[in-house]
C-alpha cells in the first residue's frame, strides 16, 4: 500500500501542474505581480501603504481618471490585473511562481534589500520586467546585475538619504562638532550610519563621533541607548530608524529631553505622520527618503494623488505610496513609449534611460546604466500648520545630480572620494 | 516511542528517487519548490535522528548555515566556483564544527540540549548580522557554478542544479538508513528510552550520542550547501530560530518512521505553504497553522504513520 499512497501524491502534483499552467494571459489584459510585505513589522509601514498605492492606480488607471500625461486607460490600452503576493514568504520562490505558475507580465514591489538581492539575478535569467520599488542597497546595479536588461529601480537608493542628511545639517547651520547615531543592527541600519559618518567627513566638518548606538532591530526598548546617547551630549544626532522601531525610539527619547538637548534627523521621520503626528517635537528634522509627502512639488500629479489616496483610504499617502505610485508610472511610461504591441524586450529598452514624471516630479533612470534612477531629497524641520497638520519648515532640497553618484561611480567610492561631480546648484 | 527497523528502509528511498525522476517534468516553478524541499529536508532530517535519540535540535539552523556559508564564502571570496571543491569542503567544515560542538553536547539531553544547541546557533546569528563585509542581514549572492570543470549553458543551469540536489539527496538517505539500522543507529533508541541501562550494557551513551550529532550536523551542512546553490542568494535567516523551529516542526509533521518521511514532508508543507500564499495572500500563515495544527491532533505520530498505518494491515 505504500506504493499507492506515494503514487497519490505524484498523481496529485501532476494535477495541479497541469491546472495551473493552462490559464496563460490573456491578450487584452496586463498582469503584474506586487510582491510587498503582507505581515511581519515591515507590513504595516510600508506593505500597507505599497499595497494601497498599487490598488488606488491600478483602479483609476484602468477607469482612466489618472491626469496628463497618463489619463490613457490602463497601459497602452491594456486592462491592469494585480496579484499581491506576501514578501515575508521565501522571495526566490515566490518571485518563480509569480512569473512561470501566474505568467505575470512584470513584477513590481519588494521593499528588503535582501529580497532585492536574491531576486535581481533572477530577473535576467527569467527574462521578465521587473521594476524594485524601494529597497535602500545601492549594490544592485553596482556588484549584483552589472549589465541590466530587464531590471529596473525607480526609487532612488539609500545614499540620497545619507549625503541629504550630512549636506542638510551643514547647510542648516546646525552645530556639528559632538555628532552621534543610533541606527538598526543590520544592513540598512549599518550602511545608513557608514553614508552618513563618510558624508561628514567628505563636506570637512571636523566633527566627533561621540557615541554610535546599533540596537537590534525591532529591539522596541531604548532606554539603555537613549542614556548613552543623553550622556554623550551629542549637538546632532541621525537615526535612520524606521516602523515600530522609529515610533518606539521618538515616544521613549521625546519625554526624555533628547530632542530639546540636540538637533535629531529621522531620515524616515515623516512616516511617523499618520500616527504620532501629535507626539513629534517641533524642530525635529525629517526626511521622507526623497521629494515625497510633504516635501512633493505641486503639480496635477502629486495633487490627485493626495487627494484620490485619501478619499479611497482614509489618510495622506505616506513616502512608501508614493515610491509604489512612481514604479507603476514608470512601467506605464515605458510601456506606451515603446508602442501598444510592444514585447518585453522593446520596453526594457525604452524603460532605459527613461525620464517620467510622477506625483514627486521628473525622475529620471540615469544611473545603473539607465537601470536606476535617481532624484532629489529634501529635509526640513517639523511644524504643524494652523490646522494641526504635519507639515515642514525651513525645507531645503537637493537636486538628483546633488545627492547621487555619476553612473560610472560606486556610491561608496563617490561618498569617500568627497561626492566628485556632483551639481549642487 | 516505537523501535523502528530501519533495514527496510532503502525501499523507500528507491520511492523516493522514482518520485524525485518523475520530479524533473515538473514545470519549473514546482520543481524548483521541490530541489529546495527536498535540500532542506536534509536538514529536517538531521533533526529527525536526532528525535531518535530524544534530543530535540532547535539550532539545527546553524549547520545548514554553515554549509552555505562555506560555499558562499568560497565561491564568493576566494573565487572557487567547482562544486567538486565546494562541496566537499561544505561537508568538511560542518563536520568539523559539528565535531568540536559535538563534544560539548553530548554531556547534555532534553532542555538542556535544547537550548543549548538554539543558543550556539543564535550566536552564529549574532555574528553575521555584524559583519557588514558579508551583507550583514543582506546577505550576498553566488554565483553559477562548475560541474567538474563543465559551467552548463544558462539554458540548463537549472536542469543539472536540480539532478545534482537529487543525487546528492538521495545518496544521503541512502547513508543516513544505513547508519540508522547499524549498531550505531539503532542505539539512538535505547538513549531516548533507557540511558542508565544502556551504560551498564558496557555502551557509552555519549558515544551514540555524538554520533548521531556529527551525522545530523553533516547531513544538514550539505542540505544548506545545496540549497546554496540552488537558491543562488544565502543569509544570516538561515540560522536564526525561525528557520530552525521550521526544521524541528517538519521533523514532527512528517514522523520518524522513515528516512524520506522529513524529505517528503518538507516538500508537502512548502506545497501548501505556496498555495496558501497564492490563494489567501493576507492570511497564509493561518491556513498553515490550520493545517500543522489538524495534522497534530490528527495525526501524532507525524503523516508517515498513514502509510505505516496501511502497510501494517
Amino acid at each position: 500500500m505504500k506504493t499507492n499512497t506515494l503514487g497519490a501524491i505524484i498523481a496529485g502534483l501532476a494535477t495541479c501542474a497541469a491546472a495551473t499552467t493552462a490559464s496563460a494571459a490573456d491578450g487584452d489584459t496586463i498582469k503584474i505581480g506586487f510582491p510587498v510585505f503582507l505581515s511581519g513589522a515591515a507590513a504595516g509601514p510600508f506593505g500597507q501603504p505599497e499595497k494601497e498605492a498599487a490598488e488606488l492606480l491600478i483602479e483609476a488607471l484602468n477607469a482612466g481618471t489618472v491626469p496628463a500625461p497618463y489619463a490613457t486607460t490602463g497601459i497602452a490600452g491594456k486592462t491592469l490585473e494585480g496579484t499581491f503576493v506576501d514578501e515575508a514568504a521565501n522571495a526566490v520562490t515566490e518571485y518563480r511562481n509569480l512569473i512561470e505558475r501566474d505568467n505575470v507580465d512584470a513584477v513590481i514591489g519588494y521593499t528588503s534589500s535582501g529580497n532585492c538581492k536574491s531576486v535581481a539575478p533572477l530577473a535576467e535569467d527569467l527574462k521578465t520586467l521587473t521594476v524594485f520599488v524601494d529597497c535602500g542597497t545601492p549594490q544592485i546595479f553596482e556588484e549584483i546585475v552589472t549589465e541590466p536588461t530587464y531590471l529596473f529601480r525607480t526609487g532612488p537608493t539609500g545614499t540620497i538619504d545619507s549625503v541629504g542628511a550630512a549636506r542638510y545639517f551643514q547647510d542648516s547651520g546646525v552645530d556639528l562638532s559632538r555628532v552621534a547615531g543610533i541606527n538598526q543592527n543590520y544592513a540598512w541600519g549599518q550602511d545608513a550610519w557608514r553614508d552618513f559618518t563618510q558624508s561628514l567627513s567628505a563636506l570637512d566638518t571636523g566633527s566627533e563621533i561621540v557615541t554610535e548606538q546599533f540596537p537590534k532591530v525591532y529591539a522596541g526598548q531604548y532606554g539603555a541607548e537613549v542614556s548613552a546617547l543623553l550622556t554623550s551630549t551629542p549637538t546632532a544626532v541621525h537615526t535612520s530608524f524606521w516602523g515600530g522601531d522609529l515610533e518606539a525610539f521618538l515616544l521613549q527619547a521625546a519625554p526624555r529631553g533628547l530632542f530639546a538637548r540636540s538637533d535629531v534627523l529621522m531620515t524616515c521621520g515623516e512616516a511617523l505622520f499618520p500616527r504620532l503626528a501629535d507626539q513629534i517635537p517641533e524642530g525635529a528634522i525629517i526626511g521622507a527618503r526623497g521629494p515625497y509627502s510633504v516635501f512633493a512639488p505641486e503639480n496635477d500629479l502629486s495633487t490627485w494623488f493626495n487627494a484620490a489616496y485619501e478619499e479611497k483610504f482614509g489618510q495622506k499617502p505616506t513616502y512608501p505610496a508614493w515610491k509604489m505610485a512612481q514604479a507603476i508610472f514608470g512601467l506605464k511610461a515605458a510601456w506606451e513609449k515603446a508602442g501598444e504591441d510592444a514585447d518585453t524586450d522593446a520596453v526594457a529598452a525604452a524603460f532605459k534611460n527613461l525620464e517620467f514624471e510622477t506625483p514627486a516630479g521628473t525622475v529620471k533612470m540615469a544611473i545603473g546604466n539607465g537601470h536606476q534612477a535617481i532624484q532629489g531629497i529634501a529635509y526640513g524641520r517639523y511644524k504643524k500648520d494652523a490646522d494641526g497638520n504635519p507639515g515642514v519648515e525651513d525645507v531645503i532640497s537637493y537636486s538628483a545630480e546633488c545627492v547621487n553618484p555619476p553612473n560610472d561611480m560606486m556610491s561608496a567610492e563617490w561618498i569617500e572620494a568627497g561626492f566628485p561631480n556632483s551639481n549642487c546648484e | 516511542m516505537m523501535t523502528i527497523d530501519f533495514r527496510r528502509d532503502p525501499i523507500n528511498i528507491l520511492l523516493l528517487a522514482a518520485l524525485l525522476i518523475a520530479g524533473f517534468f515538473l514545470p519549473s516553478w514546482l520543481r524548483f519548490l521541490l530541489q529546495m524541499a527536498v535540500a532542506g529536508g536534509l536538514v529536517a532530517l538531521g533533526v529527525m535522528i536526532q528525535m531518535r535519540a530524544g534530543l530535540v535540535s532547535f539550532g539545527q539552523g546553524l549547520y545548514y548555515c554553515i554549509g552555505a556559508y562555506a560555499v558562499g564564502m568560497l565561491a564568493v571570496k576566494m573565487n572557487v566556483t567547482e562544486l567538486g571543491i565546494l562541496i566537499p569542503a561544505a561537508i568538511i567544515v560542518t563536520a568539523v564544527v559539528g565535531g568540536i560542538l559535538g563534544l560539548l553536547l553530548s554531556r547534555y539531553r532534553d532542555i538542556f540540549f535544547a537550548m543549548l544547541s538554539l543558543a550556539l546557533s543564535m550566536i552564529l546569528y549574532g555574528l553575521l548580522v555584524k559583519a557588514a563585509w558579508l551583507g550583514s542581514t543582506d546577505g550576498f549572492n553566488i554565483p553559477a557554478v562548475s560541474y567538474l570543470g563543465h559551467v552548463p549553458a544558462q539554458a540548463v543551469r537549472e536542469d543539472w542544479s536540480y539532478i545534482l540536489t537529487v543525487v546528492l539527496v538521495l545518496i544521503s538517505c541512502f547513508a543516513v538508513a544505513r547508519y540508522l539500522a547499524s549498531g550505531a543507529g539503532a542505539l539512538c533508541d535505547a538513549v531516548a528510552q533507557n540511558e542508565l541501562r544502556l551504560e551498564y550494557l558496557g555502551t557509552s551513551a555519549r558515544k551514540v550520542v555524538f554520533i548521531v550529532y556529527l551525522v545530523a550536523a553533516t547531513i544538514s551542512g550539505l542540505g544548506g550547501a545545496l540549497a546554496a546553490i540552488a537558491m543562488g542568494h544565502i543569509g544570516p535567516e538561515m540560522t536564526n530560530w525561525t528557520t530552525s523551529g521550521g526544521f524541528v516542526f517538519v521533523a514532527l509533521l512528517a514522523g520518524r518512521g522513515s528516512v524520506i518521511a522529513p524529505v517528503l514532508g518538507f516538500f508537502l508543507l512548502e506545497l501548501v505553504r505556496t498555495y496558501a500564499l497564492d490563494y489567501a495572500p493576507n492570511a497564509w500563515q493561518m491556513i498553515l497553522g490550520a493545517v500543522m495544527l489538524a495534522v497534530i491532533l490528527l495525526l501524532p505520530e507525524g503523516l508517515w504513520s498513514l502509510v505505516r498505518r496501511r502497510s501494517a494491515k
